[in-house]
């Protein structure tokens, strides 16, 4: 597992009522690498990154994750490397107080106890969360939740992030904490958002999905330049970026 | 859509009762539980026309609100907001049973109106007991208590679940309720049929919730099994606990307390 590549192959899916999804995704992720995916409300955004841990699996096509194919047999292992941040944080927080959801993972990998707790102190020490600990999830803030919701993955000591619109519902400033937590990981990411302010922050590769398939990958700056580009897969560009490509300096 | 608001406001009261830390806090979750078990089978126990051997029962949870610190009007509040169960349930006796059982001077008391009141004391006690429970405990330490105490996974699971999301689930309703309000002008709109359909949405919606949930649980190795990283420890002090409240209610039981003291009373006068 030194590389955590993470390649997906022709991958097809079709949701239940017949509706296609992603028809023939393919990209490669390495190690260290932060990636974004961006595209119209159903471009397959969402539908994608449920692939990614095994969530769904594909109807046509592979995923691999590191040195694995993503098999039922190897789906344990997978979700160990795989930390999945959801978009709504109070799908993902659902016990009692935030220190038991923050455990629920290492509790899982069934690690000692005094091991579970170094780790979620640390989980939540690097959200800065600590406070919180003995909080029902349900009485904090959408910022708290969010943090606590990565904190909760953090704990399972992943090797790859992803994450869901992390940054949706959020205030401007616990918008900008999250992006300097997040731009603080070494961790390969993935992060699939409408966000593109926050994609130019963090992410130097990006992945427009439209209509199921990949309509661009490459270097961020480079395709949020593109005006077509971006007009075809119903996105604009950034506020931050004039039309020299430049970061505008307010 | 207030009301619902402010109410569940005050279930979330409860939790922050348990967050105290008095020494009937501190009791072991599993002591309080069986404690109060018995104390609800003693009180189920009587015949329904006793009504005087039942009241030294009231102690249990004046004793147990004054050591755990927990506001009388609140708890008196929410054995309000449950009282027309109750009440439903004893309404029809006084009709029923007009036989006389008591003469007092020149008023005769029939057995329905007895049975009646014993069942609202039945009731006001029962409850007290159970809110006392969870005000002390914390329902989540109720639930932990319940499945150590061999009641199954699956149950004690879904009952912390549906304390969990009970927010969640009505912050939905109520979001639907209001968007459907804004909308409905002269009481057109608020009939059973849109009502029907919001229930519907509601369950869809919940249902897709459900699923999200699951899926969340299931990428942090979810195995069929909730761990809590607590452990309980029954210590000396929580026995003396039970075993007092047991030897009282044992005590209450087999005696009639009141009726011996009005005779104790009657022997010094006479």
């Amino acid at each position: 597992m030194s590389h955590h590549i993470v390649e997906v192959c022709d991958l097809r899916y079709c949701y239940p009522d017949g509706t296609e999804a992603l028809s023939g995704v393919n990209f490669c992720i390495h190690h260290g690498e932060s990636v974004a995916v961006v595209g119209a409300n159903g471009a397959g955004k969402s539908t994608l990154l449920l692939h990614l841990n095994g969530c769904l699996a594909p109807t046509v096509g592979r995923v691999r994750i590191g040195d694995n194919p993503l098999t039922p047999a190897t789906l344990q292992q997978v979700r160990r490397t795989v930390g999945m941040v959801f978009q709504d944080p109070d799908d993902q927080l659902f016990l009692p107080t935030v220190y038991d959801d923050v455990a629920f993972g290492p509790l899982n990998l069934s690690l000692p106890l005094e091991e579970v707790d170094t780790r979620v102190r640390h989980a939540l020490n690097t959200v800065n969360c600590e406070h919180l600990s003995s909080r029902p999830p349900y009485r904090l803030s959408g910022g708290e939740k969010r943090s606590v919701a990565i904190a909760s993955v953090l704990a399972m000591r992943p090797d790859i992030l992803v994450l869901d619109e992390p940054t949706s519902n959020l205030d401007p400033r616990a918008r900008r904490k999250l992006i300097n937590l997040l731009q603080g990981f070494k961790h390969t990411k993935i992060i699939a958002s409408h966000d593109l302010d926050m994609v130019m922050d963090i992410c130097d590769r990006t992945i427009i999905l439209h209509k199921g398939k990949v309509l661009a990958d490459g270097a961020t700056r480079q395709i949020f330049t593109d005006d077509a580009l971006l007009e075809q897969a119903h996105l604009e560009r950034p506020l931050s970026l004039n039309h020299h490509g430049q970061i505008r300096v307010l | 859509m207030s009301k619902i608001d402010s109410s569940l406001f005050e279930i979330g009261f409860l939790d922050q009762l348990a967050t105290k830390d008095t020494p009937l806090h501190l009791i072991d979750p599993r002591i309080k539980l069986i404690t109060t078990l018995c104390f609800i089978i003693t009180v189920v126990s009587y015949n329904h026309y006793d009504f005087a051997a039942l009241v030294p029962l009231i102690l249990y949870p004046l004793i147990l609100s004054a050591a755990g610190q927990l506001p009388g009007p609140y708890l008196r509040r929410k054995i309000l907001i449950a009282s027309p169960f109750a009440i439903l349930v004893g309404m029809f006796n006084p009709l029923f049973d007009q036989q006389t059982m008591l003469q007092i001077g020149t008023i005769s008391i029939s057995g329905g109106w007895i049975s009646f009141a014993s069942i609202l004391l039945r009731f006001v006690l029962t409850v007290s007991a159970a809110l006392i429970l969870v005000a002390s405990t914390g329902f989540a330490s109720v639930c932990m208590a319940l499945s150590r105490l061999g009641m199954p996974k699956v149950f004690s699971t879904q009952l912390l679940f549906l304390y969990r999301y009970i927010f969640v689930l009505t912050d939905e309703a109520q979001r639907m309720m209001r968007a459907r309000s804004l909308r409905a002008f002269n009481k057109r709109g608020t009939g059973i049929k849109v009502y029907n359909s919001m229930l519907g949405q509601l369950l869809l919606r919940t249902m897709d919730r459900a699923q999200r949930i699951h899926r969340a649980m299931l990428c942090r190795g979810f195995t069929g099994d909730i761990r809590l990283n607590k452990e309980l420890k029954i210590r000396t002090f929580d026995l003396v606990f039970f075993a007092g409240w047991l030897a009282f209610f044992i005590m209450v039981r087999s005696s009639n307390l009141p009726q011996a003291v009005g005779q104790l009373v009657l022997r010094i006068t006479t």
